[in-house]
């Protein structure tokens, strides 16, 4: 039944080499890549290791599937994060974490361009996905945020039927599909919500608790086959059991995705994430705006055993006690 | 220097006899009043309209032409097809147009830019000018490009320029009670800003946009004077069979027979009046139907 593709490294050499600019054809000869024999593991317990085994098989540096280079965002004149640099690695949980009004939002909005939808919003600096140029002007900001997913705080299903909710992305971006009714199943297979939900595909998603509805919007974007999808404080909204959920669900997309993820709470980053990056604000003396940076990235691990920067230091220990 | 107080123990106390004060009372009886001489005043008319034409509320008035002559057997036949014609016409013209401008003013327009602006101001204006305001604007139009102003098209045409600035206005606050999170979860799937209008905003939009447009028709439907201005026939004896051809609809009926002197054409007005009135009510009733079935509380 496996329709969804699975992102293969080779696939994703292939297409950086060509140097082309994005275009459909490329995610789909992509998706008619190979599965893997090992698709089916994906589920399995031993596929959800725990962080402290997965610290060890992570390379020094994050293979960059995004990365930014001195990246700044603005709001019209109002500068709201400057000189952020890092690379985002391939099938890795990057959290991202830092006090409220830091930019963390502000900059994952800027990696899938959701930003071009507020008036006044800029980027300047270098954004790339498997280096190229994402603010590029031969590129399509519908094939990037096609690529790289977005799962939004607050639970936003369509007004319609979960399957609905599922079958749009698919049917939008024009993908060619031989049986909509098992792209449906994988997804919401994907995102631990099939056995929950199989007897009511066609009754209205907003019948879902929170936690479902939250799985469900994961579900959509994992539907039209994404190789990375952003989270911005996904479980804020949920309860600690639906959050747990979410968080398990996590562990196990990393296999085939690359997740970024805000959060404003520490212990699901230290509990999901296998790098993290500690954002935090200071005023500017010229100008008085509080204007984002990034102050340390690195493991997980590291960032809250043994941080090298004072400030994420007080930071975690404040919120750790 | 003034401080918070102890945490106040004291029993509380006694209602104070503000509601039942004169000035309260007073201000009461105001509000009654005003509620009370505005249903008489409606009541009345109905009653009258009720008595007066319930006689003539027969297969004649529905079968037979308006007569100039005998009052008796005369119908509103004519007057009841053309106000089926000019308000379908309406209809036709003014809900794409309307809900077109709508969609753009609300999703696309960039509210930064001057003309926007203006539109947007005008806009308001325009749906407080008076009626008869737009039949001369027709008027002036339909002589302008050579058109007949007594048909079917021009009178459709006035009614539409009458009813678009509220079928625009309630089509972009339908739009606006759309969460913005639904868009940006289409968007984020990678769906163009027109397929997200087209498959998510509008269709959540619609009951909203539905009912603001039923009732700007039913306005339409009850509305005579620019329709007298553009020389709305009074007597038509024969069946309007198209675009351009004359018309009479049941308002400017009603007019023409209230002006008549016999008894007789008094009670056909009054019997006319219980067809719009009943026509009128049907669309409202559809329009508050379709609002507390389909309208969506976010
Ligand atoms: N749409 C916007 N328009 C203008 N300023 C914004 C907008 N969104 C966020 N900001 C500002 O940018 C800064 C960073 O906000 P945000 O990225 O939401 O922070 P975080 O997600 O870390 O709490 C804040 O000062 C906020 O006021
Ligand atoms: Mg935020």
């Amino acid at each position: 039944m496996s329709t969804f593709s699975t992102r293969t490294a080779e696939a994703h050499t292939a297409y950086t080499s060509t140097g082309r600019p994005m275009t459909s054809e490329d995610a789909d000869a992509a998706s008619r890549g190979p599965v893997p024999a090992g698709a089916a593991r994906h589920f399995g317990p031993e596929s959800t290791p725990s962080p402290g085994d997965r610290a060890s098989q992570l390379p020094n540096k994050p293979i960059g599937v995004i990365s930014c280079e001195d990246v700044d965002i603005f709001y019209s004149r109002f500068r709201a994060v400057t000189g952020v640099s890092l690379d985002f690695g391939r099938n890795e949980i990057t959290a991202l974490i830092g006090p409220s009004g830091c930019g963390k939002s502000t900059v994952l909005r800027a990696l899938n361009r959701m930003n071009d939808l507020i008036p006044g919003a800029r980027v300047t600096g270098r954004i790339t996905y498997h280096g190229q140029d994402i603010y590029g002007s031969d590129v399509d900001p519908i094939e990037v945020r096609r690529r790289i997913g977005m799962v939004f705080q607050k639970p936003n299903p369509f007004p319609k039927s979960i399957y609905a909710n599922i079958a749009y992305g698919p049917k939008v971006v024009g993908m060619k599909v031989d049986s909509m009714d098992d792209i449906v199943e994988e997804a919401l297979t994907r995102a631990a919500l099939w056995d929950e939900v199989k007897d009511k595909l066609k009754e209205s998603a907003y019948g879902l608790s929170g936690g479902q509805q939250q799985r469900l919007c994961i579900a959509r974007t994992i539907a039209v086959n994404p190789e990375v999808i952003l989270m911005d404080e996904p479980c804020s909204a949920l309860d600690p059991i639906a959050t747990s959920r979410i968080e398990d669900l996590m562990d196990e997309l990393r296999q085939e995705y690359t997740i970024i993820i805000v959060t404003h709470n520490m212990q699901q980053a230290a509990r999901v994430a296998d790098r993290t990056a500690f954002f935090t604000a200071k005023a500017s003396e010229e100008t008085g705006d509080r204007t984002g940076e990034l102050v340390e990235y690195d493991v997980t691990a590291k960032m809250f055993g043994n941080p090298s920067d004072s400030r994420t230091e007080a930071y975690i220990s404040g919120r750790f006690g | 220097m003034a401080s918070i107080g102890a945490v106040a123990t004291a029993p509380l106390r006694a209602r104070k006899a503000g509601e039942n004060s004169p000035a309260s009372i007073g201000f009461l009886v105001t509000l009654w009043v005003a509620v009370a001489v505005a249903m008489i005043c409606l009541l009345t008319l109905l009653v009258t309209a009720f008595v007066d034409g319930y006689p003539r509320l027969d297969g004649a008035l529905f079968t037979r032409y308006s007569s100039r002559v005998i009052p008796e057997t005369a119908g509103a036949r004519a007057a009841i097809l053309g106000s089926m014609w000019v308000i379908g016409t309406t209809a036709l013209l003014a809900i794409p147009l309307g809900i077109a401008a709508g969609v753009y003013l609300e999703e696309f327009a960039d509210e930064q830019r001057w003309y926007n602006r203006l539109i947007e101001v005008n806009l308001q204006n325009l749906a407080a000018v008076p009626a008869i305001v737009y039949g001369m604007l027709t008027a002036g139009f339909a002589l302008a490009i050579g058109l007949e102003r007594r048909v079917v098209l021009a009178g459709a045409i006035a009614l539409s320029l009458l009813i678009l600035p509220v079928i625009i206005i309630t089509t972009r606050e339908a739009l606006r009670a759309v969460p913005a999170e639904i868009r940006q979860g289409s968007l984020a799937l990678g769906a163009t800003p027109l397929q997200t209008v087209w498959r998510q905003t509008l269709p959540s939009a619609l009951p909203g946009v539905a009912t603001g447009t039923i009732l700007a028709l039913s306005r339409a439907l009850g509305e005579a004077a620019p329709l007298l201005l553009l020389g709305g026939l009074v007597f038509v004896s024969y069946d309007p069979n198209g675009l351009m051809s004359g018309f009479t609809t049941l308002p400017i009926q009603i007019f023409s027979w209230t002006g008549q002197p016999q008894e007789e054409f008094q009670e056909l007005a009054s019997a006319a009046i219980i067809v719009l009135l009943g026509l009128l009510l049907l669309m409202n009733a559809l329009a508050i139907i379709i609002r507390n079935r389909y309208q969506r509380h976010w």
